[in-house]
């Protein structure tokens, strides 16, 4: 009888003391945390994507009450955690220069691509590439595997009736997964108002590029866009223009001249049509002055 | 001199002979859980140091002067690891407040450990092995080094596996085990160390 009364006061006891001395730690020892990690932690998208630079979601918001890390780094959550994080720490938002995936190949899906052969193996890009360079003709080019599709894990990426991977802007987050994916570096991460790209990766010498090229959209090195633009921001790399974009004003100059459309700008209808409206609104405005001129002469004779 | 050599004998034994994972196979779960990066086999093992030590030298106290008076031993396991788990939490607490750096590269682990049976078992064997209280402390100490020793071994070559060339079916958890049990055998070899 006496072993199990000891045996319950001493366990009893024990978890007594230990409580008792924990409970008091946890007072004495109690540290402060700023409740604002924790504000910040909640309103953060939480998928630990790692683009602010940080590791996680928590490492970004302690980064930013304790290091005084920049509140507009968060790519996935975009202006609205921005200004949410801005009124929690009570500043003012700044947008981030939000960043999107371009794909800098546009051989032109299935149907255009030339192939060496026909390539029936793991349906994975890494696969594909080591058999003999890869099933495209052009040893730079999209295969079309799609581990770039697979990657993104906001729904930015898209397949088209013809294969080709379309990257949809207003989904994408610039979380750069893609680009990791992508075994052929295809993909970059470029902030949303630079609208001019170079779409070829090739090294290739230029008439080797324009022959294997499905779209024969390929850069050949011809470096008339570097000639051309105004602020130097091409600059030429083993026989493939590339485009910095810390320099480039957007101006279209080089997708004008490029004599194989390899560089690709989606505003150049608008600026032609604008141009076209300008110059027809100059020639009306010269017929005017000569028809003008016409009666004035009239008028003295 | 005597003193000298009997604790150099029992670090040897601790550390190789009867590595407390290869040998006895305790602590098993952060052994494969805790070894895919050097950084974090580090922390975890110089945690399991610290509270190995720390329960080592608790419970052999909680042992001698109040189960054996009372003769309740047959409770020694559910004494120790109340014991055990709340003197982790409390060493959590006082490392939080008084080190945050150190908390910081052991904080993760620390719960970790507080059910560990590698930390329970090095308290059982100290009582079983009647180890006074002087050489209970001595073997927390070398069982937790010795723990250490075999993440960190494991961690390396789990990095370098990484990168290796191996066929997909191998990698990740298969070649790990294949690991592990290479190195048991490799330990295995310590038990002929004759003194």
């Amino acid at each position: 009888m006496s072993i199990l009364l000891y045996s319950v006061l001493t366990l009893g006891t024990l978890g007594l003391i230990y409580g008792l001395g924990l409970a008091f730690a946890s007072k004495k020892f109690h540290v402060e945390i700023d409740p604002k990690i924790e504000e910040i932690n909640e309103i953060l998208p939480g998928v630990n994507c790692g683009a602010c630079g940080y590791p996680g979601c928590a490492a970004y918001a302690e980064a930013v009450v304790g290091k005084g890390a920049e509140i507009n780094l968060c790519a996935p959550g975009g202006d609205e955690v921005i200004k949410h994080i801005a009124e929690i720490m009570g500043m003012e938002a700044t947008t981030a220069d939000r960043k999107v995936a371009i794909i800098h190949c546009q051989s032109g899906g299935k149907d255009n691509t030339k192939f060496k052969y026909i390539y029936h193996g793991i349906e994975t890009c890494k696969a594909a590439i080591l058999v003999s360079g890869g099933p495209n003709a052009c040893n730079y080019g999209c295969v079309y595997q799609y581990d770039c599709v697979r990657a993104c894990k906001f729904d930015a990426m898209d397949i088209d009736d013809n294969g080709m991977i379309i990257v949809n802007n207003d989904n994408c987050t610039g979380c750069g997964a893609c680009a990791i994916a992508c075994p052929r570096d295809l993909i970059e991460m470029v902030s949303i108002t630079k609208r001019v790209h170079i779409l070829c990766t090739s090294h290739d010498k230029g008439a080797v590029s324009r022959k294997v090229c499905g779209n024969n959209t390929a850069c050949i090195a011809c470096t008339l866009c570097v000639k051309k633009c105004p602020v130097d921001a091409i600059t030429m790399d083993e026989n493939l223009a590339i485009i910095d974009y810390d320099k480039c004003i957007v101006c279209g100059l080089c997708a004008d001249v490029c004599p194989t459309s390899a560089i690709f700008d989606p505003l150049k209808e608008a600026r032609v049509q604008k141009k076209a409206a300008a110059k027809a609104k100059a020639e009306a405005m010269k017929k005017k002055i000569e028809e003008q001129k016409a009666e004035e002469n009239k008028e003295e004779k | 001199m005597e003193f000298v050599g009997k604790i150099l004998f029992m670090a040897v034994m601790a550390i190789f002979v009867q590595n407390f994972v290869l040998m006895r196979f305790l602590g098993l779960c952060p052994y494969i859980g805790v070894s895919k990066k050097l950084d974090s086999a580090i922390g975890m093992g110089m945690a399991v140091i610290f509270v190995m030590t720390m329960a080592s030298t608790f419970t052999w106290l909680i042992h001698t002067y109040l189960l054996i008076p009372l003769h309740i031993e047959f409770l020694q396991t559910i004494a120790f690891i109340l014991t055990i788990a709340s003197l982790v939490q409390l060493v959590e607490m006082v490392i939080q407040k008084t080190a945050p750096a150190l908390y910081k590269s052991l904080g993760v682990f620390l719960p970790l450990i507080t059910t560990n049976c590698a930390v329970l078992g090095v308290a059982i064997l100290n009582i079983q092995s009647e180890y006074n209280f002087l050489f209970a402390i001595l073997n927390g100490l070398f069982g937790g080094i010795g723990f250490t020793l075999v993440l960190i071994l494991m961690a390396g070559i789990r990095e370098r596996l990484e990168r290796a060339e191996l066929p997909v079916s191998m990698k990740g958890m298969p070649i790990s085990m294949i690991v592990a049990g290479s190195m048991a055998l490799a330990f295995l070899g310590f038990s002929g160390l004759k003194f």
